[in-house]
């Protein structure tokens, strides 16, 4: 195990943090990551976002690969790798070295439990991804696959998508039972990824301000000895309300 | 410039004979090829993406191509393999795992021949054809002052590469300043025994790092 792969990329020496959370769609990560966005800016921080999947070098190129179905799991897998690649490079180093905070919504995890269940070797998904760094700190959103299910068709997707349902692997001709299929593989591989990599488990069923408190606990004690570094004078931002003040006043 | 000539010479030769041939060419993958042409135009690449770009291409092209065609019998000329990038990407990194890994995938060719060429030749050649172009040049390393220099430098360094590889992977160097008649011939040559026991449809494997061509 201490010979793997990936085992082997260290934590990295910079001064910044980088935070990430992982979890299958439905799980709340985004939501979670947000709020902790909101919350460390409001304390003065500097912090970075990155997503999975969005650099500008291959994200229309996915997309492209997505409407024609033409990715195989090789070919999705790599891509997404090179995505991870140009972030890193671009959007988590450079503020990382800098010594500011990046939050990272999926990180090489997510390629371990996807891609792997599409078919593709652990070993050599591992190697692929050992130039990445450690992340400092690392949530996973540990939901059922119900409760998943039912809080993205309820809610603002509707419909599952193509490569998100797992259709390319020919689970199901049903679209809402290939996901479940899917996502229930990766589950699975998560499973085995928290123990593997030390990830943080959270209980993606609890509502979302007792996870928030949990999330905000566990990072401000991880945060205790790092000192914000801050070229331009922080903006204290405060969650307020606008209301409605009557004229008369 | 003269790999390709070969290749659709060879086709043509291997045609004749009444094989079926595919050729497949480095960075012409339906799904890759663009995005590969305007991440080289812009200045944003750095070595892992640089690399796994390449790698998706392959992998398109290994998947939906290369494989599809030995599987109905045909023979596979491929202008460039994957030793090109695994030597660009070792110039730039001075790491040789990682980019063995990242291409593990990739099928062992049943021949690959290196034509191989001497720098001072090829930065002849080069300036009597097309200029030398950024990537070529290497300049994303600043090897040297200007474009002739890092040019030099850079394909000297690839060149050094390729000959290391040509033990590690068998390699069958022909020497790529004779005349194009000659290389032909010997590429028909290395070519002939693989069909003679034909069977199976061999891959052959044609790669130079003398040859710059547009899709470097």
């Amino acid at each position: 195990m201490s010979d793997h792969p990936a085992a082997r990329s260290t934590s990295h020496p910079y001064p910044g943090k980088l935070i990430i959370v992982e979890g299958i769609d439905g799980s709340g990560k985004s939501t979670q990551l947000l709020l902790l966005h909101k919350w460390l800016e409001s304390k003065g921080h500097k912090v970075f976002f990155t997503e999975w999947n969005s650099s500008d070098l291959v994200k229309d190129t996915t997309k492209r690969g997505k409407k024609t179905k033409s990715l195989t799991p090789t070919t999705f897998s790599l891509l997404h790798a090179t995505d991870f690649a140009s972030r890193l490079y671009h959007d988590i180093l450079p503020p990382l070295k800098a010594g500011m905070l990046v939050l990272a919504d999926r990180y090489m995890y997510t390629a371990f439990a996807r891609d792997v269940v599409r078919g593709v070797s652990p070993e050599w998904v591992r190697k692929l991804y050992s130039f990445a760094i450690r992340p400092d700190m690392a949530f996973y959103f540990k939901v059922p696959i119900e409760i998943a299910i039912s809080r993205l068709l309820g809610g603002t997707r509707g419909q599952f998508k193509y490569y998100e349902a797992g259709m390319d692997m020919n689970l199901s001709q049903d679209v809402t039972e290939s996901f479940r299929i899917f996502q229930s593989r990766i589950l699975a591989q998560y499973d085995k990824i928290v123990d593997e990599f030390d990830l943080i488990t959270m209980d993606a069923t609890k509502d979302i301000a007792e996870q928030q408190n949990e999330m905000r606990r566990v990072v401000e004690a991880a945060l205790i000895d790092y000192k914000p570094r801050r070229g331009t004078h922080g903006r204290r931002t405060v969650f307020w309300r606008r209301f409605d003040v009557p004229k008369s006043e | 410039m003269g790999r390709s000539t070969h290749i659709e010479m060879l086709q043509e030769w291997l045609e004749v004979q009444g094989y079926g041939v595919m050729t497949t060419g480095w960075t012409r993958s339906n799904l890759m090829s663009k995005t590969i042409e305007m991440a080289k135009e812009g200045n944003i690449l750095d070595r892992w993406s640089f690399t796994l770009l390449y790698a998706t291409d392959f992998a398109d092209r290994l998947e939906h191509q290369v494989i599809p065609a030995l599987r109905s019998g045909f023979i596979v000329l491929a202008d460039r393999y994957i030793y090109t990038a695994l030597a660009r990407d070792f110039v730039r990194s001075g790491d040789r795992r990682w980019v063995r890994d990242v291409f593990g995938f990739a099928l062992v060719p049943d021949l690959v021949c290196y034509l191989r060429i001497d720098v001072e030749t090829l930065v002849l050649r080069v300036i009597e054809s097309k200029g030398m172009n950024f990537w070529e040049s290497g300049m994303d390393l600043r090897l040297g002052g200007d474009l002739y220099d890092s040019f030099k430098k850079y394909q000297s360094l690839l060149i050094e590469e390729f000959d290391k590889m040509t033990e590690e992977f068998k390699f069958e160097v022909i020497d790529a300043r004779k005349s194009p008649e000659e290389i032909q011939e010997e590429l028909q040559n290395k070519i002939r025994p693989l069909l003679s026991n034909h069977l199976e449809s061999p891959a052959v494997l044609v790669d130079s790092v003398a040859h710059p061509s547009p899709t470097t």
